[in-house]
């Protein structure tokens, strides 16, 4: 088999005496969606962080082709081919969607190609007419979609999506799913969603965060069947 | 053994001087998160404060003690109802904002006092030690530091409104929470951190003079002490000062006062660069 | 693509207006105007030198005069020990550069926040002022030059043609100098802006974080911001020290730190031109008012009206609490709003960010 594109060992964040995440062992191979699970304060947030140099983690190491990248700077790491979506947009607030996307594309590109490159990534996020506003008055799936084409003009090899479909329609949703699949076709990525809806039409392979450490690791079918998730997760959701 | 005696009297006044400059500015920002460029100015009006009662015949121990921490406290109180209560969360509009504070301070003493140094003479004579006489003074200010620090922490340990100010500095919705009228605890707090600040400014004109841009030697040392402490207003400030006020005065001691200065300014830079939230930051996260 | 017709058209305007009063003035002006509008220039480059780093860098420095009189006194003490002006003008730059470089490193990569820079930098300000305000003793000298303490240092020489020491540059040659390097110094900036780097530290200046997501680095970035800004301000010293012969230490004191604070804010964060005319209009407004002049009169309310600190703190006060986003963004909102009628957008695309 081949070598994992990632892969975390013992990977740990405390919080003082709080163990956000606690001896976490993660594989992802190559080309791979994944999608992550789990009830709120479960770590998927703070384990994404790690992943991204955002936090240096108490413990343990993420391997990312092979290289510990557990503390390494987040520019770093971003060089080396991760991208993430955060769960509340981060973009540019100030700048118009066509310097947010030129800001991400142009850090690989040459001036011309950046160009074309925002041209078709606009075109993409389906946001070629709202290409001159200033993305602080987009609305919050807009900007949404503003993020994902920074990520995606960057071209990373893996792709880590915090929370893709929050607040989204059902039509927004299900293009969102789209576009997922077809990111998949050439990148690697994992996906932290609480839609079971979302993540029956884009994963094969379901991973479930409790407490900080992974309770079970299956296929979609096998967790939807899985009753010691449906009582920590969708016990909670069907209640709610 | 007589000169480490006076050295060490000497290191101790710097430590009590460099706490009784920075507290009223530490309250303020521990407090408010609020960095108060006109502090400086602060502390000389509560020098021409204690001048001016002196001069209307007032005794100075009324004037210093009395006198010049109400007189700035209720400017303080002015300025935080005119200014400061507007740009609340604007953390650098506030810091510009009493930067134009401080200039108009300056401006307007400048016009009223001249340009000129007022001096009153200090009190207390001096003192044998060994070989060596000291002024009497340096003892009284060492003496007015640890009193001030002793009563805000027994303010802050014991009364409600110690209370209410540790609640605010752990979380700032916390003075809200216990049913206080928050407008009216920043107002307290200002006037409180002015009038400390008035207090120190007129203790200490004795020993420098009064002159309207005298704030410029004071307020260096005091953001490096209050920003070098951290958070925490007490443990800040006393650890800080002594951190700074024993480099200062040791290094003035082996060379000269400027390079005292920058020894004190160096060590700053090098600890903010070490601890970027201050001494209690890192340590002590819990004290007052 | 009208947004980018009006911005060129904007950059021909200003090349107009620059080379318009560069060309007019020694013709036509007094001498003693062609010296005031010699400093006025040379205090718009020191205004651009903030109005990149904080406008555009979000970089709080509220010690910009630390650089310029390093730039003012590396070219006084270089040229007594010289003689010769091509090096002194080169250290007066790049001393300058290399200490904003220091600083910048100390405070960039140890994470320092906003605020805390603030009062760094103008802490280091505040300890250079006094520290070579008590150098006046004759011990003090470095080369042939003495640094003179509070009393400054008189009778610099001038400036010369490059290499060739009998040929210094006259007062209306410094009138040339000074607004052909302010106008240089704004269409470098215009471009340095408009290039990638630039657009990189607006950027960083609206999230940094996402750009550190996307792979920037942000230390790096405005570390190299910051240097530039203070290899500009040590350029405007020098010129300074020259259109004087004279420097002294407070060309690094608290006020002239505010003035530039107050340049800025005026003028309007996030614009080049906006500084410029906060710069030459307070410039401008201080010397009708006659605040630069040691106060004869003795009424009251004359003091008050000569009195600089006074002026510029109810200045900056006024602009904090009512014009926070400055004259020029402040007008092209207006202008925006007429233009679009009632039509409800906010523009400018590089607005200030929302101080915290």
């Amino acid at each position: 088999m081949a070598e994992p594109l990632l892969q975390t060992r013992d990977l740990s964040m405390h919080f003082g005496g709080v163990k956000a995440v606690n001896d976490v062992n993660f594989t992802l191979a190559q080309g791979e969606l994944r999608c992550l699970i789990g009830p709120n304060g479960a770590g998927k947030s703070t384990f994404f962080k790690m992943l991204t140099g955002q936090l240096e983690p108490t413990r343990g190491e993420v391997l990312f082709r092979g290289n510990d990248i557990s503390h390494a700077h987040a520019h770093t790491i971003a060089r080396m081919g991760i991208g993430i979506k955060t769960q509340v947009p981060s973009v540019f607030d100030g700048l118009s969607v066509r310097e947010n996307i030129w800001l991400a594309a142009s850090r690989l590109n040459s001036r011309e190609r950046a160009r074309r490159l925002v041209d078709e990534m606009l075109a993409r996020i389906g946001l070629t007419q709202a290409a001159d506003r200033i993305v602080g008055q987009l609305a919050h799936g807009q900007r949404q979609w503003v993020e994902l084409g920074l990520v995606l003009a960057t071209d990373p090899e893996l792709i880590l999506l915090d929370e893709p479909a929050a607040g989204m329609t059902h039509e927004e949703v299900q293009k969102t799913a789209e576009l997922v699949r077809e990111i998949n076709r050439t990148k690697a990525l994992i996906v932290v969603e609480h839609d079971m809806q979302f993540i029956r039409m884009i994963a094969k392979q379901v991973t479930v965060f409790n407490r900080g450490s992974i309770l079970v690791e299956d296929s979609v079918e096998n967790i939807l069947r899985n009753p010691l998730v449906r009582d920590i997760y969708l016990g909670k959701q069907a209640a709610a | 053994m007589d000169l480490v005696a006076l050295l060490a009297i000497q290191v101790l006044y710097a430590i009590a001087s460099l706490a009784l400059i920075s507290v009223g500015l530490a309250i303020i920002f521990g407090m408010m998160r609020v960095i108060n460029l006109a502090h400086g100015e602060f502390l000389m009006l509560g020098g021409y404060a204690a001048i001016v009662a002196t001069s209307h015949g007032i005794s100075i121990w009324l004037s210093m003690l009395v006198v010049a921490p109400i007189v700035v406290g209720i400017i303080g109180v002015v300025v935080e109802r005119t200014i400061i209560r507007f740009l609340y969360g604007r953390m650098i509009d506030t810091m510009l904002a009493t930067w134009g504070l401080s200039l108009l301070l300056v401006g307007l003493t400048t016009a009223i006092f001249g340009n000129t140094t007022v001096g009153i003479s200090a009190p207390l004579g001096s003192i044998q030690i060994g070989a060596y006489r000291t002024s009497a003074y340096t003892l009284f200010v060492i003496a007015v530091a640890v009193v001030t620090l002793g009563a805000i922490f027994a303010v802050m340990r014991w009364t409600r409104l110690g209370l209410i100010a540790r609640g605010t500095m752990q979380n700032a919705n916390m003075a809200a929470a216990l049913g206080v009228n928050p407008p009216r605890v920043y107002a307290v707090t200002f006037g409180v951190g002015a009038a400390l600040s008035g207090l120190a400014g007129a203790v200490l004109a004795p020993v420098s003079g009064v002159f309207p841009t005298i704030g410029v030697a004071y307020v260096a040392k005091s953001f490096i002490t209050v920003i070098g402490g951290g958070a925490a207003i007490l443990s800040g400030t006393v650890s800080a000062s002594a951190l700074f006020g024993a480099i200062n005065q040791i290094a003035t001691f082996v060379t000269t006062p400027v390079f005292g200065e920058v020894a004190l300014l160096a060590a700053a830079i090098v600890l903010i660069r070490l601890l970027p939230q201050g001494i209690t930051g890192r340590f002590f996260r819990r004290g007052l | 693509m009208s947004a980018r017709h009006l911005n060129l058209l904007g950059l021909a305007l200003v090349g107009i207006i620059g080379l318009a009063v560069m060309w007019l003035t020694p013709r036509f002006a007094e001498l003693d105007t062609v010296l005031d509008l010699t400093v006025y220039m040379i205090m718009a480059i020191l205004a651009l030198s903030l109005a990149l780093i904080w406008g555009y860098g979000g970089i709080l420095c509220f010690g910009q005069s630390a650089f310029f009189g390093l730039g003012a006194y590396t070219y006084a003490i270089a040229m007594f020990n010289m003689g010769e002006s091509t090096v002194p003008l080169l250290l007066a730059i790049v001393l300058p550069a290399a200490f904003a470089a220091l600083l910048g490193y100390f405070m960039f990569y140890g994470r320092i926040s906003d605020v805390y820079l603030g009062v760094i930098t103008l802490t280091v300000t505040l300890i250079l002022f006094n520290s070579v305000n008590s150098t006046a003793g004759p011990e003090f000298h470095i080369g042939a030059a003495r640094l003179g303490g509070f009393n400054g240092i008189p009778g610099i020489p001038p400036l010369n043609w490059p290499f060739n020491k009998t040929a210094p540059i006259d007062l209306e040659g410094m009138f040339y100098l000074s607004t052909g390097a302010l106008l240089l110094t704004y269409f470098g900036l215009r471009l340095l802006l408009a290039s990638q780097f630039g657009r990189i530290i607006v950027g960083i200046r609206e999230n940094e974080r996402r750009a550190e997501l996307l792979g920037y680095d942000p230390r790096a970035y405005k570390l190299a911001t910051f240097t530039i800004g203070g290899a500009l301000a040590g350029f405007a010293g020098c010129l300074f020290a020259n259109w004087g012969n004279f420097v002294s230490p407070t060309i690094f004191g608290l006020a002239q730190s505010a003035q530039i604070i107050i340049w800025v804010i005026v003028g309007g964060r996030g614009t080049l031109i906006g500084p410029v005319i906060g710069c030459i209009g307070i410039q401008w407004l201080s010397a009708a008012l006659g605040a630069n002049q040691p106060s004869g009169s003795s009424d009251f309310w004359s003091k008050i009206f000569a009195n600089a600190p006074l002026i510029l703190g109810v200045i900056l006060i006024a602009f904090v609490l009512l014009v926070p986003k400055g004259l020029v963004p402040t007008l092209g909102d207006l202008g925006q709003m007429l233009l679009n009628g009632r039509r409800e957008r906010k523009q400018r695309g590089l607005a200030p960010q929302q101080a915290e």
